[in-house]
């Protein structure tokens, strides 16, 4: 069975757009942190491409290279008990709250 | 580009971390959640961060042109970048230790090689740096084994059918360079100013190195 | 495995479709190629993905190709040309 990361080949008449782009800060953290956690053992490259190829298959294609490592490091944090998703996203909320509170 | 970890909760002063994050994509926004977790709990420090930030800041083309350059200068140091290139790494004082393992391979009149990783974008990363995007796009990922000529020629490279073409798919471990052709007119030209004529889209194959015309104009 | 490939050996890649993580490409599988170089010896990813110790460990080829092999009426390029995929041990089965 095919698997959608699985592309060599796939019939495509895209053309290679020859985009670069600076990585935005959040990217940039992204690759920090999944290879901070990789050096403490915490994450290895090969189950971050496993939790990459368990998108499914229409968030594989729509999300963003850095996103899918997102998308990986959370999944294996929450699958190793060193978060919780709910632990982030009561952080995200803590984190979007307007900053003018008084 | 330093990023010292502003406190989540710093609302006197204008907080470039926070106007960021107001233009993340929802997951950019759950990393920041995930780093100021990790970093609470004291799983990783925000040392850690930082110096993978800086370890990465620090990797550019330069490192491979060096290789490069070096090996169309040295043909000892050729011979010995294609047979132990993490050898050939050290030195020349480049850390490939982030690499498991790293193969070179030649560019000749009769060969020409392409570098790609179909299934997630593999990339020498300790020599040349991260990734361009279109290196980890799903068109060049699906199409540069099936049809490397016709990518090669988005990129304005165009080989004869003589010239046999390798695409190598990084699949494993492995991790691929390609060592270009020394370009025509560059007797005599030092090797500082060899290396500017590589480029690391000439290490991945899409392109040739430069020519010192290209260089000049 | 009976016996370790060597350089130049002619090899099949197995036409197999597990689940799970694999880092064989499916564009190779069933595909005739050769033993180009010997990697050496890794633990095995298809484990590692899953957080076990990927033992034990499994020789690394890397195996060419004829593109005119992978793409049977599709590749519109050189007959020249090849292409190399390294893939581990438990995937090949040699051939004549």
């Amino acid at each position: 069975m095919d698997r959608t990361h699985d592309m060599g080949g796939r019939p495509t008449d895209a053309s290679i757009a020859p985009a670069e782009h600076t990585l935005a800060d959040w990217e940039v953290l992204a690759d920090a942190v999944a290879v901070a956690l990789g050096r403490k053992g915490i994450r290895s490259t090969d189950e971050s491409r496993r939790a990459m190829e368990d998108l499914p298959p229409d968030e594989y294609l729509s999300l963003s290279y850095y996103e899918r490592w997102i998308h990986a490091t959370e999944a294996l944090l929450v699958e190793k008990g060193v978060l919780s998703r709910e632990e982030i996203d009561r952080k995200l909320e803590e984190l979007e709250e307007p900053w003018a509170v008084s | 580009m330093s990023h010292a970890h502003d406190h989540p909760h710093d609302v006197t002063q204008h907080d470039p971390e926070a106007a960021e994050r107001n233009r993340l994509p929802p997951l950019g926004k759950r990393m920041y959640a995930m780093r100021d977790l990790l970093v609470e709990k004291g799983v990783l420090s925000a040392d850690d961060i930082q110096a993978e930030i800086e370890y990465m800041d620090a990797r550019s083309p330069a490192n491979g042109a060096r290789l490069v350059a070096r090996a169309w200068v040295d043909s000892e140091f050729k011979a010995r970048l294609l047979s132990d290139p993490k050898g050939a790494c050290a030195e020349m004082g480049i850390d490939a230790s982030g690499l498991v393992e790293f193969v070179v391979v030649e560019n000749t009149e009769t060969v020409h090689n392409l570098i790609v990783c179909t299934l997630c974008s593999c990339y020498p990363r300790p020599i040349l740096g991260r990734p361009p995007d279109w290196y980890k796009s799903f068109a060049y990922r699906s199409r540069a084994v099936v049809e490397p000529r016709a990518v090669m020629r988005e990129f304005g490279t165009v080989l004869p059918d003589e010239v046999e073409v390798r695409v190598y798919d990084s699949s494993a471990d492995m991790r691929y360079l390609v060592l270009p052709q020394r370009p025509p007119g560059t007797d005599g030209v030092g090797e500082a100013e060899l290396a500017e004529l590589v480029t690391r889209d000439s290490m991945i194959g899409v392109t040739l190195a430069r020519s010192p015309a290209m260089l000049s104009s | 495995m009976t016996s370790p490939l060597r350089i130049g050996d002619s090899v099949r890649v197995r036409a197999d479709w597990p689940p799970g993580h694999v880092r064989t490409p499916a564009y190779v599988r069933g595909k005739p190629g050769w033993i180009e170089r010997i990697h050496g010896d890794f633990r095995n990813p298809e484990l590692l993905a899953y957080g076990r110790d990927g033992l034990p460990l499994r020789t690394l080829y890397m195996v060419g190709f004829r593109q005119m092999d992978l793409w049977p009426s599709r590749y519109a390029e050189s007959s020249n040309d090849h292409l190399y995929v390294d893939i581990y041990d438990h995937w090949l089965e040699s051939i004549a």
